[in-house]
């Protein structure tokens, strides 16, 4: 009892400490324009990549088409702010788009999380590519043009406290009996359904959460770029989306932090090599991998629960 | 009726190149079980070899195709040396983003030494087009159709009939008896991506005539189509990519004459999905139930 | 004479030209301890796996007996089955390898401990409360069967036996009333076999179930089971109890061939 409330309010002290020093960065300038930019896409990329991880790595199933729920969420958003430009209009537009990624997931899961592995990832895949190709298609959208002048209603202090919810929830989410009934269908799926396990339902509850996660990144991101294209959501953006889970290690969430942070401020680094740039990225992910294969960490966790326990016994040994 | 017997002819030339490319992702998944992003850039590759072995040594189209295969064949052993091999026994995801990274350093390696432009590739064949029965039907198309059909045959005679194609299916069925009945893995795998990556130049070159523009990120989507057509097919299964490939071909020039192009590939990915619904391992493949 | 508890009447399986069970009847009683012999491939596994459902049966019925009547199993899912009360082991061991002792377990409580959406998320008192008492529980199976020390480890780590022994305990964990353990003793030595077999008693007789065991080979069960059946080339061969069916000329031939 008193370790968990001790462990929680460690990682509380870690989120406030992290904002006040970005606050305190931006309030004495060491952070341009430049460097905000990057923040806010790494926070985008933890929301988009916990939830991807949390439909690889602990549900063990291979979804390809994350994109597709974030074009959601940036769609609702552009559209429904137009008219609504206002903070509660900026909120009320990530629920709605949440809830529209929610139905998609139902839609897309329900028939295609029968399939297996890869099968699974081309036909998730070939449904984000179906989302995205209506975007195109429609007049509300407008069409390939995209959105501009989307007004600008999240700062990065809007996403940096999203960020910390969305992972909260999914960690909570990991750390229950619906996660581990999550991670039983990973293991075996038989053995779980022996158990009395629903795989069908769990699978699609991984599914769903990971997609209503990825509405909200959609949603900051409409609102802090203030422009959005169907080609912002293609099969590439989902392939991202992708390298952040497995670069950072399927199935730890701490991971997808790490390598959140690393590609970002990689990126970053490699904006000033110009057109070497991306020879330099794929260089550096086709090293990793080859020498990292179960990515930088593996399937370890950060938790102070366990560093508490370390310690203790640490202290005790001691005297 | 005419119209739709054009389209068909039209689809038919187009699926030839999806199925080429094909066989290349489902020789690949079927042996080591990865999804060979790079493939269509491999595609790539043989598009601007024949490019510049016409241009600057003035080959004809024949001896362009045949060291345009042998340079892809080339292409994909080193990289399946550098990059996949250290990676046999890794999870597979990580293998497939090793593969998508190859894919990146693939495109912009190409367009950083040659410029990102597009660029006409030389017409090294006039094409004549032949009216028959009020169909349109160009040399070019002749040609893509008659040789894809010649490697494909080729491809399977090689897996079928020689000593090395028996190696490779016994690999993609059980790799650790095959060793024990003394197949060289290594060898059995590098020689499938040299088949696999030749068979991808032939359809760069073939495209380059087709579309008479290539680009250093000409790989990407048809690199993805033909996935897609390798998976309809039933991944793994060499009738089922070609199957597939002309599927997706005749699919999309029929999607496109009646008038929805916009929605072209979306039709691709609806009947992937419902393909896969109803045979859950595509046309040819074999649903393999887990034992109890 | 006890009251039934499952029936399943005149199972048909075929796959393809193949009939792996042909005709089978069989049933089972309230607190029984019974036995499934018969050569390798004679169609025991495949009988547990359409009383079980991972399956599906070609033809016949399949009753559960509860307190509130008689309930069909036929066309149902196996976690529908496993939450009618019916638990399982596998002949070739399949637990949550990666996951810890305790998490094995806890995943088998699943149905028995409702934590909601919200509170789970949320972290409310009510989700602390439900862990709590899971996890308690879950102490408990684990002491009992002496896996306390290896409760935080991977279950990939434990030694071959204690595996076999962990898969018992989650089974046990969703409360079945109806416990089928697929060859058990599979490639244990003869001690660790009687040990097994102790325990296997013993689970029946504390935990008030009925346990129906697997094995092809006979000698181990007869000193354990209350009643045997015989399958042979997918058909009931005998049945009866184990003095019964150590007589039975047409077990003997069985196991022993003609000359015999």
């Amino acid at each position: 009892m008193k370790a968990r409330l001790r462990a929680n309010l460690t990682w509380l002290a870690l989120m406030v400490l992290g904002f006040v020093v970005i606050d305190s960065c931006e309030f004495t300038g060491l952070i341009n324009t430049f460097i905000e930019n990057m923040l806010v896409t790494i926070g985008i990329n933890v929301i988009l990549a916990t939830g991807l991880n949390l439909i690889i790595g602990f549900s063990g199933q291979f979804s390809l088409g994350h994109a597709g729920f974030m074009a959601i969420g940036a769609y609702a958003t552009g559209i429904i702010t137009q008219t609504m430009a206002t903070p509660a209009g900026f909120f009320i537009s990530m629920v709605v788009g949440m809830l529209i990624a929610i139905v998609a997931a139902l839609i897309v899961g329900i028939p295609t999380l029968r399939l297996r592995g890869d099968y699974l990832a081309i036909a998730t895949m070939g449904a984000a590519e179906i989302i995205r190709l209506l975007i195109n298609n429609l007049k509300i959208t407008n069409g390939a043009a995209g959105l501009f002048n989307i007004p600008a209603l999240a700062s990065w202090a809007t996403v940096y406290v999203l960020m910390c919810l969305t992972t909260i929830v999914t960690v909570n989410f990991i750390h229950s009996r619906s996660g581990r009934a999550i991670m039983a269908v990973r293991e075996d799926e038989i053995a779980a359904e022996a158990m009395g396990i629903n795989t069908t339902r769990w699978k699609l509850a991984a599914f769903v959460f990971g997609a209503a996660t990825a509405a909200i990144g959609g949603s900051l991101h409409a609102a802090y770029i203030q422009t959005i294209a169907p080609s912002d959501f293609n099969i590439m953006a989902s392939i991202a989306i992708l390298i952040v889970v497995v670069l950072g290690g399927v199935g730890s969430m701490t991971g997808t932090f790490v390598a959140a942070v690393g590609l970002g401020a990689l990126d970053t680094i490699l904006q000033n090599f110009g057109t070497l740039r991306m020879i330099i990225y794929s260089l550096a992910l086709i090293l990793i991998m080859i020498f990292k294969p179960s990515g930088l960490l593996g399937t370890w966790e950060l938790s102070f629960r366990r560093l508490n326990r370390h310690h203790l016994k640490e202290v005790t040994n001691h005297e | 009726m005419q119209t739709i017997g054009q389209q068909f002819i039209n689809g038919l030339s187009l699926g030839s190149i999806y199925a080429l490319l094909a066989l290349g992702y489902t020789m690949v998944y079927g042996i080591i079980k990865l999804i060979n992003f790079a493939h269509g850039d491999i595609y790539m590759l043989g598009a601007f070899w024949g490019y510049y072995v016409i241009n600057q040594l003035h080959f004809n189209f024949i001896l362009a195709m045949l060291s345009a295969m042998l340079f892809c064949a080339l292409v994909g052993v080193v990289i399946e040396y550098f990059a996949y091999r250290p990676l046999r026994h890794s999870p597979r995801i990580t293998a497939l983003i090793t593969a998508i990274g190859v894919s990146f350093l693939l495109e912009n390696g190409m367009s950083y030494l040659f410029t990102a432009n597009t660029r006409s590739f030389p017409q090294v064949i006039k094409t004549v087009t032949y009216h028959v029965a009020g169909l349109r039907i160009s040399n070019i198309q002749l040609l893509i159709l008659g040789s894809a059909c010649f490697l494909m045959l080729l491809l399977e005679l090689i897996i079928k009939r020689t000593k090395m194609g028996k190696a490779m299916r016994a690999v993609a069925v059980d790799p650790t008896a095959a060793q024990l009945v003394g197949i060289n893995l290594n060898h059995t795998i590098s020689f499938t991506f040299a088949l696999g990556s030749a068979m991808a130049g032939a359809a760069g070159v073939l495209i380059g005539l087709y579309y008479n523009s290539i680009d250093p990120l000409m790989g990407m989507t048809p690199g993805i189509k033909a996935f897609v057509a390798a998976v309809i097919g039933g991944i793994g299964s060499i009738p089922g990519a070609s199957l597939g490939g002309f599927i997706i071909g005749i699919l999309e020039t029929g999607v496109q004459a009646i008038g929805l192009s916009a929605y072209k590939d979306a039709v691709v990915y609806f009947v992937l999905i419902v393909i896969l619904l109803v045979m859950p391992a595509g046309i040819f493949g074999k649903h393999t139930k887990e034992k109890v | 004479m006890s009251s039934p508890l499952l029936t399943a009447t005149q199972l048909v399986k075929n796959f393809g030209g193949l009939t792996a069970v042909a005709n089978v009847s069989v049933h089972f009683d309230q607190n029984e301890l019974i036995g499934l012999i018969g050569p390798n491939g004679a169609g025991k596994t495949t009988l547990f796996n359409l009383l079980t459902g991972v399956t599906p049966v070609s033809s016949g019925t399949i009753s559960l007996y509860t307190d509130h009547g008689v309930q069909t199993l036929n066309g149902k899912k196996p976690a529908q089955i496993a939450q009618a009360g019916l638990s399982r082991t596998f002949q070739n061991i399949r637990l949550f390898k990666a996951l810890s002792v305790r998490d094995n377990v806890r995943i088998a409580m699943t149905n028995h401990y409702h934590e909601s959406f919200y509170s789970c998320l949320l972290r409310t008192p009510h989700f602390y409360r439900t862990e709590a008492a899971m996890t308690a529980a879950t102490q408990k199976l684990l002491a009992l069967f002496d896996l306390t020390a290896v409760a935080d480890q991977p279950a990939k780590n434990l030694p071959y036996g204690v595996q076999r022994r962990l898969e018992i305990v989650r089974a046990l964990a969703t409360k079945p009333k109806l416990l089928f353990l697929d060859e058990p003793a599979a490639g244990m030595n003869p001690e660790e076999t009687a040990d097994l077999t102790r325990l296997i008693r013993q689970i029946q007789q504390d935990f008030h179930i009925t346990v129906v065991l697997i094995e092809h080979d006979m000698s181990l069960v007869m000193n354990v089971v209350e009643r045997l059946y015989v399958l042979e080339h997918g058909a009931l061969l005998a049945e009866g109890t184990p003095s019964e069916i150590q007589k039975n000329p047409a077990v003997i031939k069985a196991y022993l061939g003609d000359d015999a």
